[in-house]
């Protein structure tokens, strides 16, 4: 298949900084052979998924959900929530006496 | 010794005294623990808790109270599904020891009507895949050939049912993870109707894709336990207010006024041909029995894996944002000088399969700029055309049938390095779940090396009745929901 002649948006295989950018905003530190592996199968798979750029959707809405007219609305009243021990149960890092999760350094990273 | 197989029989059993809910319960526990060394089917056996449940039903039934629905059913659960302090990874290493503090809705109401919970039950990681093999605890395996895939994402779920362990057994549904199993490992399985059931407690993968169903070695099962569980939820608002009907009086036996659709020109390629045969023949064998068949198209049904794969990708690296390692799951090491960020990173590259990295880049790329009009937002526009295809059949037909898959059961091993052509394997499945559509499989075949092939009927939305009638009726003149495999055959 010439990719060319249909005006192919995508670098074939991704470039390693592509995969390094998409890393990041996906918050994954992926090792070398991670990102050699997804340049390419990540690059397969968006080549095969380009067939649906040949479709002519003009004025075709999009669906987001398949009943978008549902509306669930309730009084604005509290009610019970976890309790704060449960809550905390599973965290790697909890502070219980605080009620609080902690994490590593948040500035200065 | 009562059978495992039938949930209306264990109930009967179990409200006339005959058996108690404990001895069924100790049985299935016994055959679980048996058949589990093999078949990997679950991931965690809940012993105790389930011997205390079944207890609590005997007492329930000495002291005369009213029985539920399904008094002494065992069930076993995929383990993508919360129940309040058992633990539920996912298959997921980032969730090895997660206990959850609640239970999911669909657990509350099969609790409320006497079902006793047995285990969780081993899928792909957060239940991306269609072979089971993304499961950080190992492939579960097909108890017809324990060489091949039971399919996925559900398959520990269609694993313990085929294998008579439990007669039912709860999966989720994203694009065929409940159809698929069930076709590989011969049983029922029904992905009901988007927002049919409450997905509070189920473990996200794609919100608009994703469904709880039953899988179970029968199609009257199937309606028992889906009667028990959907409806609308004040926890999930996508759980739609419309009524539940009582699925199991919609099993009349007959198809005489049923009109079945058959897409033949999506059918025809790339079918292996003893399922191509199979598929024919349960027709046939529909059109005897009182059915009309009636030749249909879905023009853009060859374009849903792209825009299935698209959709649910940037759903997920969405989703599975939450895995960050503060609230709850695994959470990497890291040294003083770690920051925040690099904690995150690193957290979820520990934590995250293979599989689930893949979908998680893919999703990202997808949404990020500059990609977001050609991939994202053009497989929404190509989830509409599906939908009007399939409003544009059912103005002429009641179904419409397909093979539930393109081949059976495949060896472990075979696909796993080729996501691509792992991805193909959901051809006929991922449709109904891009149009919200209920859609069951049922078995229809044996391939000459005896590997199960299923019929996938879809149906209009919330006409879960009209698939489980014709699926009874199925059942009724044949008897392929009735083979078992041997692997298990020792009896409890």
């Amino acid at each position: 298949m010439n990719r060319s002649c249909r005006g192919t948006i995508l670098p074939v295989p991704l470039t390693i900084e592509e995969v390094e950018r998409i890393a990041a905003l996906a918050h994954l530190e992926l090792t070398d052979d991670e990102k050699q592996l997804f340049a390419r199968q990540l690059a397969d798979i968006l080549t095969y998924a380009e067939q649906i750029q040949r479709l002519d959707t003009s004025g075709v809405p999009a669906t987001a959900h398949v009943h978008p007219g549902l509306r669930v609305e309730r009084d604005d009243v509290i009610k019970p929530s976890l309790p704060i021990e449960e809550a905390l149960a599973n965290a790697p890092d909890p502070a219980p006496d605080a009620g609080l999760f902690k994490v590593p350094r948040v500035i200065g990273g | 010794m009562t059978t495992l197989d039938s949930a209306r029989a264990i109930r009967e059993e179990v409200i006339s005294g005959r058996v108690s809910a404990v001895e069924i319960c100790r049985a299935a526990l016994d055959r679980v623990e048996s058949a589990n060394p093999r078949l990997n089917a679950f991931n965690t056996i809940a012993r105790d808790r389930a011997v205390a449940s079944a207890e609590a039903i005997d007492r329930r039934r000495a002291a005369g109270e009213t029985m539920g629905p399904l008094a002494g059913v065992p069930v076993a659960l995929k383990d993508n599904l919360c129940a309040r302090g058992l633990r539920t990874t996912a298959s997921s290493k980032v969730l090895d020891t997660f206990v959850p503090p609640y239970d999911a809705t669909v657990v509350q109401r099969l609790e409320a009507a006497g079902a006793v919970i047995i285990g969780k039950t081993n899928c792909d990681e957060f239940a991306m895949g269609s072979s089971n093999e993304n499961s950080a605890y190992g492939p579960a395996r097909n108890p017809w050939d324990t060489t091949r895939t039971p399919g996925g994402s559900s398959g520990g779920s269609a694993a313990a049912v085929a294998a008579r362990l439990v007669p039912l057994a709860l999966g989720s549904d994203t694009g065929g993870s409940i159809r698929q199993p069930a076709a590989l490992c011969g049983i029922v399985g029904l992905k009901p109707t988007y927002g049919r059931v409450s997905r509070y407690g189920l473990l996200a993968f794609a919100s608009s894709l994703d469904q709880i169903g039953p899988m179970t070695t029968s199609a009257a099962d199937a309606a028992l336990a889906l009667s028990v569980f959907a409806g609308a939820d004040t926890a999930d608002a996508t759980a739609a207010p419309e009524p539940v009907p009582d699925f199991s009086a919609a099993l009349t036996g007959s198809v005489d006024d049923v009109r079945i659709g058959v897409p033949r020109e999506f059918v025809a390629s790339g079918v292996d041909a003893d399922v191509l045969a199979a598929f024919d023949a349960a027709l046939e064998g529909l059109q005897k029995a009182g059915a009309t068949l009636v030749d249909i198209a879905l023009p853009h049904a060859k374009h849903a894996i792209p825009a299935y794969y698209l959709v649910c990708t940037a759903e997920a690296s969405s989703n599975l944002a939450r895995y960050d390692g503060v609230r709850y799951g695994h959470r990497a090491r890291g040294d003083a000088e770690s920051s925040i960020t690099t904690m995150y990173s690193r957290t979820r590259d520990e934590g995250f399969g293979a599989e689930v990295k893949r979908r998680i880049m893919l999703g990202t790329y997808v949404l990020s700029a500059g990609y977001y009009d050609a991939f994202y937002l053009k497989a929404q526009q190509v989830r509409t055309l599906l939908r009007r295809d399939y409003d544009s059949a059912f103005g002429r037909v009641d179904v419409v049938a397909m093979p539930t898959t393109p081949t059976p059961a495949f060896r472990i091993g075979e696909k796993v390095n080729d996501p691509l052509q792992m991805y193909l394997e959901d051809i006929f499945t991922v449709s109904a779940n891009l149009a919200g559509l209920p859609a069951i499989s049922v078995p229809c075949g044996m391939t000459p090396a005896r590997l199960p092939v299923g019929l996938q009927l879809t149906g209009r939305m919330f006409d879960e009745a009209t698939l489980l009638r014709v699926a009874d009726a199925y059942e009724r003149v044949t008897d392929w929901s009735r083979q078992v495999p041997g692997v298990t055959s020792v009896n409890p």
